[in-house]
């Protein structure tokens, strides 16, 4: 398709967002998607790096790895999987409206992701407390308390506290942390977007946004998957 | 030069709206996908409960990234994106832990003979 | 930039980009990628002086075995300050951010990059990087080397010049991702009508390449820095034995990302020599796909060699004999590069314009570099060689004989395009000759020094070495003193330069069917895609018209 010959066709409502160096919508939204995605793979090797701390220092603290994760409630764990689960189904259901013109549906799910999100970091919240609380800090300064010690199991409690117990917490703060703050920009995002579809930005002819950041969602929900396993389960 | 958009089709080409049931579907999935791990995590397989963990992530990683993320109908550059993405990473940690796992010991050696001279 | 370029070309060609939209803020926040990549130009430029007055500094003070110039600590701090800067802040962005920003659109016929306003924030995110370094300077400096290597550097003694340093990496790192995400989403989308992969000046095919590597290998360092700053502030125990760290991880994480980073260096430096090989042997490259392929297979391979930079570290045995011998793999690619350059002189009618006369100072040096990389990938003799000046040789033939050579090449080549003014040949040939000749004085003694056991590095050094030290220092001067005729020429050009033709150099790509300087849309006609190495369609007009179609405009 030729963009040298266009003249004069009548505009859709939504070309007020096309930017004057793409010749269409189609290509402007094209763009975008491909320069997200491009992001997002950046995104992986950023947190490759955590990854591979977790996997050095397990591989040569295999003991204190499986001591650690005693200290991790795995409810919470699950709780916020299935939490983030929930709010990804939300951001994919907020595209679809977006595609389908459902402006309320829109709403509705956009707002609920947001919801969602803020849940989970309340679930965050609560754990981290929970635990610097009890003297369950990063590097050298994690003392557990005798309180927490006590919550654990019989035959854990038996073993004593390792002496780099904190650098399983270390990690545990790196790799939930960082994904912390992706979910607290991402909660930006939502925010952002709530105030754009309340003015009737999107439809059917202009959603990149929406589907953009629901892309963002997904790939922090994609971490998450790892994290949860890794950290409380084994 | 001034342009203008030409009409354009109802759907722009490359984007497929996701069917509930699919959106659905794929939630539950990773729901259910959820219980197993946790529940597999508690029986003691030995150094495979990292192995049924990962493997486990990682199908759910795909359900993600093929529905929710709908890369099963979009352009294949963008899943050459994330795959490579995933390869560099997987390349990655396991080089580095592949090195570690050698090095350490010998690390370790040197340091209990160093002790032990003193 | 000054105004007198852009008011001649006002007479000439009506509204250009120079004097589309006025006042500091029309250039500060603009959305345009011609002036955002001037702006880089300039930052690029200024941070290329400021390494080289840290570099002056460090030759001057080797005079003397002793150390003639300066106190120990300070020389750690200058020789630290010359690599980061030059690596950071010169090298690394110079060709693609400041070259690339101008030509890349051009080069595919559209009006701006995918994302004019992520390019800004890129643009931004340098700025700020930059001042932190420069921040580092005043509150004492950095005594680290480039490579930040934990336990010293992230000791709990230090002051926050480490902790402005890190933070400068990790904004400059992000920069270059996003100006990756760019080029990479400009070349997929935004190609002109009718212009198919193949018919991408391989200029572009380099850039593409670059930007694998920016968008894989740069958040690596995002996170290296970033876990380096936590450690220093919480003690985190992750790189810090201390606290029950491993060093050797930052060694892992560092050159995950800094080997490929060297090809971020290298590629867009072998597009220009592409470029500019076939322009001035007027006939079309030689071997194109290969040479597009190679820098693929390039970036790719790069990824896989990290650990040849530390054979000596403690990294185990396996991974030692792993890495060697993946090393020698990528020597392959660049060797098909070099030899279709070669071929592409074959033959050809050569003409010795400066960026020409560049482009083949790029070839003998990079023949060496590249050459003298093998003999470091080679686990045997890395060990002797290891932490030499032969290292230093090596790495500075490939990153100032071969990168800085090929940017001057590309500045040189485009200078006409993003001015609309001509340079004087003589000075620029007169630069080119001084440049080729202080570099080779300057870096050969290096390699007969690292040879005969030279350690790099130290403030002081053995007696023996005091004669090919000397050498060094002078082939330093005459280098500054040829880069002293690029900046004249440059300089001379804005004030009293001929008008630029369109096409001054007869080359085919897209970037020279508009005017020189191009409109702020780039092109009056959105042109389509041309096969970007035929020339069989332009002839010489003259001097003052350049180059123009054989057939009358508007034929097909
Ligand atoms: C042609 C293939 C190349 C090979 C096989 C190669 C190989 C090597 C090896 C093995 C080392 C480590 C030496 C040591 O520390 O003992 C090294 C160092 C280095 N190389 Fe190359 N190299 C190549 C090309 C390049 C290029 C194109 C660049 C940059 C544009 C480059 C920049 C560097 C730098 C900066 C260092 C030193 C880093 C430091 O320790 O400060 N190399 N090279
Ligand atoms: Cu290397």
């Amino acid at each position: 398709m030729s963009h040298l010959a266009q003249t004069g066709t009548a505009g859709a409502p939504e070309d007020r967002f096309l930017a004057h160096h793409f010749p269409d919508m189609t290509a402007q939204s094209q763009t975008s998607k491909l320069g997200i995605w491009l992001f997002l793979g950046s995104e992986v090797l950023f947190f490759s790096g955590l990854f591979v701390a977790y996997g050095v220092y397990r591989a040569n603290h295999y003991a204190l790895f499986h001591y650690a994760h005693h200290f991790l409630d795995w409810r919470m764990g699950a709780l916020n999987t299935v939490v983030l689960v929930g709010s990804s189904l939300s951001a994919a259901w907020s595209v679809r409206c977006a595609q389908l013109g459902d402006r309320r549906g829109l709403r509705i799910t956009l707002l609920l992701t947001l919801l969602l999100a803020g849940m989970f970091l309340v679930v965050k919240y609560f754990e981290y407390s929970h635990k610097l609380h009890n003297g369950i800090a990063w590097g050298a300064a994690c003392h557990p308390s005798e309180e927490i010690l006590s919550t654990l199991p019989a035959s854990v409690r038996a073993l004593p506290v390792p002496k780099d117990l904190g650098t399983f917490f270390s990690i545990y703060y790196l790799m939930t942390g960082l994904h912390g703050i992706h979910v607290l920009v991402g909660m930006g995002l939502y925010v952002w977007l709530i105030r754009r579809a309340t003015r009737g930005d999107f439809g059917p002819g202009y959603f990149v946004p929406v589907d953009s950041v629901a892309l963002y969602w997904h790939l922090v929900d994609m971490i998450w998957i790892f994290l949860f396993p890794l950290l409380y389960l084994i | 030069m001034t342009e203008h958009a030409s009409a354009r089709p109802a759907h722009e080409p490359g984007t497929h709206v996701m069917s509930p049931g699919i959106l659905v579907a794929t939630a539950a999935s990773l729901m259910v996908l959820t219980a197993i791990t946790v529940t597999s995590s508690r029986i003691d397989l030995g150094p495979w409960n990292v192995v049924v963990a990962l493997a486990i992530a990682c199908t759910k990683a795909t359900i993600v990234a093929l529905f929710f993320m709908h890369l099963k109908y979009e352009n294949r550059f963008l899943m050459v994106i994330l795959i490579a993405a995933a390869l560099f990473a997987a390349l990655f940690v396991s080089f580095v832990v592949f090195d570690t796992v050698q090095y350490q010991p010998e690390i370790r050696a040197a340091d209990q003979a160093v002790r032990k001279g003193s | 930039m000054t105004t007198a370029p852009a008011a001649a070309a006002e007479h000439a060609a009506g509204d250009s980009y120079l004097t589309h939209g006025k006042g500091i803020a029309s250039w500060l926040f603009s959305l345009d990628h011609k002036r955002i990549g001037i702006m880089y130009l300039a930052l690029i430029v200024f941070s290329l002086f400021l390494g080289g007055v840290f570099a002056m500094v460090v030759r001057f003070h080797l005079w003397d075995p002793s150390g003639g110039l300066v106190s120990n600590d300070a020389y750690n701090k200058m020789f630290t300050l010359h690599g980061a800067v030059m690596i950071f802040l010169f090298v690394i962005p110079g060709i693609p951010s400041a070259l690339g920003n101008f030509v890349v659109p051009l080069m595919v016929g559209a009006k701006d990059v995918a994302f004019p306003r992520v390019n800004l924030l890129s643009f931004w995110l340098f700025v700020a990087g930059a001042v932190l370094f420069i921040a580092t300077l005043v509150v004492g400096g950095l005594d680290t080397g480039w490579t930040l290597y934990p336990p010293y550097s992230l000791e709990s003694s230090r002051g926050l010049g480490i902790l402005l340093a890190l933070t400068g990496v990790f904004l400059a790192g992000f920069s270059s991702i996003l100006t990756g995400v760019n080029f990479i989403a400009t070349i997929h989308k935004m190609r002109a009508p009718g212009q198919g992969w193949f018919d991408l000046p391989l200029f572009l095919w380099a850039l593409y390449a670059t930007g694998i590597i920016q968008i894989f290998a740069t958040p690596v360092l995002g996170i290296t820095v970033a876990l380096g700053f936590l450690e220093r502030v919480f003690h985190l125990g992750i790189f810090m034995p201390e606290y029950g760290g491993d060093p050797v991880l930052f060694q892992h994480f560092f050159w995950f990302y800094s080997h490929p980073a060297v090809y971020i260096m290298i590629l867009p430096a072998m597009g220009i020599v592409s470029e500019v090989v076939a322009v001035f042997s007027r006939k079309p490259i030689f071997g194109y796909k290969f040479i597009a392929m190679s820098s693929i297979a390039i970036a790719l391979i790069g990824f896989f060699v990290w650990g040849h930079h530390m054979f000596v570290s403690g990294q185990s045995k396996w991974a030692n004999i792993i890495f060697s011998f993946l090393t020698l793999l990528v020597a392959i690619p660049s060797a098909i590069k070099t030899f279709n350059w070669l071929a592409t002189l074959y033959k050809g009618h050569i003409i010795l314009k400066t960026p020409m006369l560049f482009v083949l100072s790029f070839f003998a040096i990079f023949g060496v570099g590249g050459l003298t990389g093998l003999f470091l990938g080679t686990l045997a003799t890395d060990i002797p060689l290891h932490d030499t000046y032969f290292v230093v040789a090596h790495f500075h033939f490939v990153m100032v004989g071969a990168v800085m050579i090929a940017f001057l090449a590309g500045l040189f080549y485009w200078w006409p395009k993003m001015t609309g003014r001509m340079y004087d040949e003589r000075l620029g040939t007169a630069s080119a000759i001084l440049i080729f000749l202080g570099f080779n004085v300057t870096f050969i003694p290096q390699f007969l020094a690292g040879t005969m056991g030279m350690p790099r590095r130290y403030a002081t050094y053995a007696e023996q070495f005091v004669g090919l030290n000397r050498v060094s220092t002078v082939g330093a001067v005459l280098l500054a003193a040829g880069l002293g005729v690029a900046l004249w020429a440059f300089v001379a050009s804005l004030r009293h330069g001929a008008r630029a033709p369109a096409n001054p150099w007869g080359a085919a790509t897209l970037e020279w069917a508009t005017s020189s300087p191009p409109p702020h849309d780039n092109f009056a006609v959105a042109p389509r895609g041309v096969p970007p190495y035929d020339y069989t369609g332009l002839t010489h007009a003259s001097d003052e018209a350049g180059w123009i179609p054989v057939r009358p405009e508007g034929a097909r």
